[in-house]
């Protein structure tokens, strides 16, 4: 296990109890709503969630769940689905298709009907699918073997693996496609890159290479163990299992829990607004950033009760009142609806329903 | 002889002999009718023309050259534009109604069989039966970009219509949706919201292969469709609840419910084969179905059959042959082929395009009678090619004369189902329906290879297996066979346009013609790919033992089939037991009896299958 402390200035906080600052003022706050098998959520286990305006999709570790009208309802392989483990979910923003990675193939669930692509009945590379992503008429995937294309309207496949890129490793964890670029989150082997309009891939890997340290902080991919990738207005962002770095195409900077408002260096997911506003699913909670300031939304690790811890610039932290948090610190990923925000956990799915000021919390 | 006359002597008189000299029929396979009912717009896959009809004198007044094989045509609300979709050239015409001049070629995905206009967005929805889906085109737009969209269909997408209102877009799947080896198969019709362009809902029509054209009530509540329950997971023996085909209609919309009922048009001793066009009256009270296999138009009364639909007892009466005398109030005798029909605007007329009489006939919807016949072109010689394409699609061979040859082999390709055809038990020697493209020169015939030719194929076999009636004998053998062999192949979707092969359908054509292992090992010659599917069909007239025989075949010995176009016809091997072509070599493969494919990587398995595409 890496622990990058030996080369970086280590700060820890105190963490002022505080009222609201008004550095926290500009942060969002937000009102919890937790959902758990005990609302009619399938499993707790919320691996993904997708928004579709009014309709909330969640991918559970025992089915695909949509929260509709107040109610959830679930799909299972006896609806359709090809495995039970929804991994990841992806939305088609022109059909409102929702194309849904498993542990066993992918899915397009299209006004009522599931369509299926497995490693035997199509040319999905492989049947564990960790990510999807859409663009055009192209859907990406990130699977334990590679990457795949699919053309929707020629049905045809590419597949991206060791023989035709710098992929090294070949177990793809996440992926996010845009009009110019395609990035890969390679567990393993860094972030693969894919030109569009040149059809050429490029890999970013850690510069000190496989050694558990960080000797060249802001040189380049902060660690080979990628898991997410996220990319908005020319600017990447890559999670890893330890740190997350943000690309703007010339200059790397990379973020550490030491140094910065995360909460934890193992992320699970990073998903950005535009490029700046970003947020971090970890395992020790939820975490915003807009480009100065932090913030981390959990229940408390110790005392598990509702908690937002707020870092300016400065590094001072400061812990908000909070009535409500996230159903469990340890969070998968975020999709946004409005100003809302919709969050997967290991307990469950949880609303952030923004509050603005002058609004209760409760 | 006025002038009118002999303008449409000449129309008719133009592209009778093609270069070859062969004769070229005209085939109307739909119309429309302009809204004060003057005028009428046959579309003519035969031809590849559109052809107008003045109503008042019953002569062919203009024409317009389109695209290969157009199937479907609609007209623009405002009457000023003909929109043709032309299914072997995958795009469609636009064409000024008033001076039949193409305007421009708007693009499609492929196979365009159904278009329908969406006036209040300016765009075009086309139903592309290959593609399996659903193109929208932005009528303000020009070339390739117009085209901005590709909606998920059903499979087999062909028939588009929308409601009344403007506000809904539906579209039919002549081929059941890809489902589990022998299961009940399930066809769709996909309704689109044309505010939004989205799916709104997908209406499952369960037992159903094959639904065809739809229309609508007035009022937008009740959508009917001509459609085809298949009994193919039984032996075709069994004669009862309505044997080989239940030929029925689909009913659909607030009248009905939820859910699509669906109500038989067969009765214990009239079996009206293959319902096809449909029409609603515009005072609601008597829908048409033509139904080309029979040659006729039933006419239905409207009220007791959305009474019976709406029965208690509807559940049971898909399959009830005693259903249906309660609203099949009359059979017409039309053309031969009948597809399209059109009401005139006040639902005095129903006009009937007999596809294999170049004709269109007349209906008096008063009095169920014809009035009359339009000749759409010269009165042309039947060609034996021509008189055996009229036995193929006729239904009058078969016990109860119930289905056709075109039953199955929908617009002469094929259903997408596998078959018990035999009465050797349940579940014995299943077969998958194949293809009747450019088979000529592919003898021998059946999944078995048992008939050596295909006056075997067609005569004795189907009559004793089939039809369990009097089948085709002598000099009608002998013009269906040459329809047959006159079947062409259509055209390929994956081939580039200049010849060349993409890297992957490169790769691909290597794998199928390797003699060797990945590792240098020599692979036997019966399990190359290319020494038994070889030839311009990529066939031969053995049979072989390639692993994917099953404990209820009788013998693992199968016929080499062609592989041209085999990208369409899912599902695969002799019994349909593969999914996909993937399918074949990932599932049906274990001991690389069918072709050596264990040291193949993913990657290759795809580019070997993006060769196959282009066969």
């Amino acid at each position: 296990m890496r622990h990058a402390t030996s080369s970086i200035v280590t700060a820890r906080f105190a963490v002022f109890l505080l009222a609201l600052s008004a550095t926290a003022a500009d942060l969002p706050r937000f009102r919890w709503d937790n959902f758990t098998t005990d609302n009619g959520l399938p499993n707790n286990r919320v691996y993904c969630v997708a928004v579709d305006g009014d309709r909330i999709w969640a991918g559970t570790d025992n089915g695909l769940a949509l929260f509709e009208n107040g109610q959830w309802k679930s799909f299972n392989v006896a609806d359709g689905l090809t495995h039970r483990a929804v991994l990841s979910l992806a939305l088609d923003k022109r059909s409102h298709d929702l194309w849904i990675g498993t542990m066993g193939g992918l899915n397009r669930y299209s006004a009522g009907r599931f369509d299926n692509f497995t490693q035997l009945t199509s040319g999905l590379p492989n049947d564990v699918v960790y990510g999807v992503s859409v663009y055009g008429d192209y859907v990406w995937v990130a699977t334990a073997a590679g990457g795949g294309r699919l053309n929707t309207r020629t049905h045809q496949w590419n597949l991206y693996n060791e023989r035709n890129t710098p992929m090294y490793e070949i177990w793809t964890y996440g992926v996010n496609a845009g009009p110019d670029k395609v990035y890969y989150a390679v567990w393993g082997g860094g972030v693969l890159e894919y030109d569009v309009k040149t059809e050429r891939w490029k890999d970013y890997n850690d510069p000190d290479g496989e050694n558990e340290i960080v000797l060249f902080k802001d040189q380049g991919l902060i660690h080979e163990i990628t898991t997410s990738v996220s990319y908005s207005n020319g600017i990447l962002w890559a999670a890893t299992y330890f740190g997350v770095s943000r690309y703007d195409g010339r200059n790397w900077r990379n973020f550490l829990d030491q140094d910065s408002g995360l909460p934890s260096n193992f992320l699970n997911q990073v998903k950005t607004m535009d490029g700046t506003r970003t947020w971090f699913s970890t395992d020790k909670g939820l975490a915003y950033y807009d480009g100065t300031n932090w913030a981390t939304y959990r229940a408390a690790l110790d005392t598990h009760k509702p908690e937002m811890l707020v870092r300016d610039e400065s590094g001072k932290v400061t812990r908000v009142t909070a009535e409500t948090a996230p159903a469990h610190p340890y969070t998968f990923g975020v999709d946004f609806q409005g100003n809302d925000i919709w969050v997967a956990t290991a307990k469950g799915v949880s609303h952030g329903i923004r509050i603005t000021n002058g609004d209760s919390q409760k | 002889m006025t002038l009118r006359r002999v303008i449409s002597g000449l129309v008719c008189g133009v592209a009778l002999l093609t270069a070859q000299g062969e004769v070229r029929y005209k085939s109307p396979d739909d119309l429309v009718l302009s809204a004060d009912g003057k005028r009428l717009f046959v579309v003519c896959s035969g031809s590849d023309e559109v052809l107008v009809v003045d109503t008042a004198t019953r002569a062919v007044t203009g024409q317009a050259h389109v695209g290969k094989m157009p199937r479907g045509i609609a007209l623009s609300p405002d009457g000023s534009r003909l929109y043709v979709a032309n299914s072997w050239s995958d795009n469609v015409s636009e064409v000024d109604a008033a001076t039949m001049r193409v305007l421009r070629t708007l693009p499609a995905g492929f196979e365009p069989t159904g278009v329908t206009v969406d006036a209040a967005h300016h765009s075009l929805y086309v139903a592309n039966r290959l593609s399996d889906d659903i193109s929208l085109v932005d009528l303000s737009a020009e070339g390739p970009s117009a085209e901005i969209e590709r909606i998920s269909g059903g499979r087999g997408a062909s028939y588009a219509t929308a409601s009344p209102d403007g506000k809904r877009i539906y579209v039919s799947g002549i081929y059941p949706q890809p489902g589990k080896f022998r299961t009940a198969p399930v066809t769709e019709i996909t309704q689109i919201d044309a505010d939004t362009h989205l799916v709104m809902k997908r209406l499952n029509v369960s037992n159903a292969a094959g639904v065809f054209h739809m229309a609508f009530s007035r009022d937008g509540r009740l959508g009917i469709a001509g459609e085809l329950r298949p009994k193919n997971l039984i032996p075709l023996a069994h004669v009862e609840h309505g044997w080989v085909f239940g030929n029925s209609v689909a009913l659909f919309g607030e009248d009905i419910g939820d859910t699509v009922v669906q109500m038989p048009l067969d009765q214990m001793d009239v079996f009206p084969s293959q319902p096809f066009g449909v029409a609603i009256a515009p005072d609601g009270k008597r829908a048409y179905v033509s139904t080309s296999g029979s040659n006729e138009v039933l006419i239905l009364d409207l009220a007791k059959l959305v009474a019976a639909a709406r029965s208690p007892l509807v559940a049971r009466m898909a399959n009830d042959l005693s259903a249906a005398s309660a609203y099949v109030t009359a059979h017409v005798a039309v053309g031969n082929n009948p597809r399209g029909i059109q009401l005139s605007p006040d639902g005095a007329l129903l006009y009937v395009a007999n596809r294999l009489d170049d004709t269109i006939s007349i209906i008096d919807t008063a009095h169920a009678v014809v009035t009359g016949s339009i000749a759409l072109g010269a009165d042309l010689p039947l060609t034996a090619e021509r008189r055996g394409e009229r036995l193929f699609y006729s239904s009058a061979y078969a016990y109860g004369h119930q289905f056709g040859c075109a039953t199955c082999h929908l617009d002469s390709t094929f259903d997408g189902l596998n078959w018990d055809l035999e009465p050797d038990g349940f579940g014995k020697d299943i077969v998958d329906n194949r293809m009747l493209e450019d088979i000529k020169d592919t003898a021998p015939y059946k999944w078995n290879g048992g008939n050596p030719d295909l006056q075997t194929e067609c005569g004795p076999r189907t009559e004793k297996y089939f039809f369990r009636s009097q089948g085709f004998r002598g000099d009608a053998l002998e013009d269906l066979v040459k329809y047959i062999q006159s079947i062409p192949l259509r055209p390929n979707r994956y081939n580039l346009p200049d010849g060349e092969k993409t890297t992957s359908q490169e790769r691909g054509e290597g794998i199928f013609n390797r003699t060797a292992k990945k590792d240098g090992t020599p692979i036997p010659d019966l399990q190359q790919c290319f020494v038994c599917h070889s030839g311009p069909h990529y066939q031969s007239a053995d049979s072989v033992n390639v692993g994917t025989g099953k404990p209820s075949d009788r013998s693992p010995m199968i016929d080499i089939p062609e592989l041209n176009n085999v990208v369409n016809s899912a599902p695969y091997l002799h019994d349909g037991s593969a999914r996909s072509l993937e399918e074949i070599w990932t599932v049906y493969n274990p001991q690389d009896k069918h072709g050596v494919t264990s040291d193949l990587t993913k990657d290759d398995l795809n580019d070997l299958i993006e060769y196959l595409k282009t066969l």
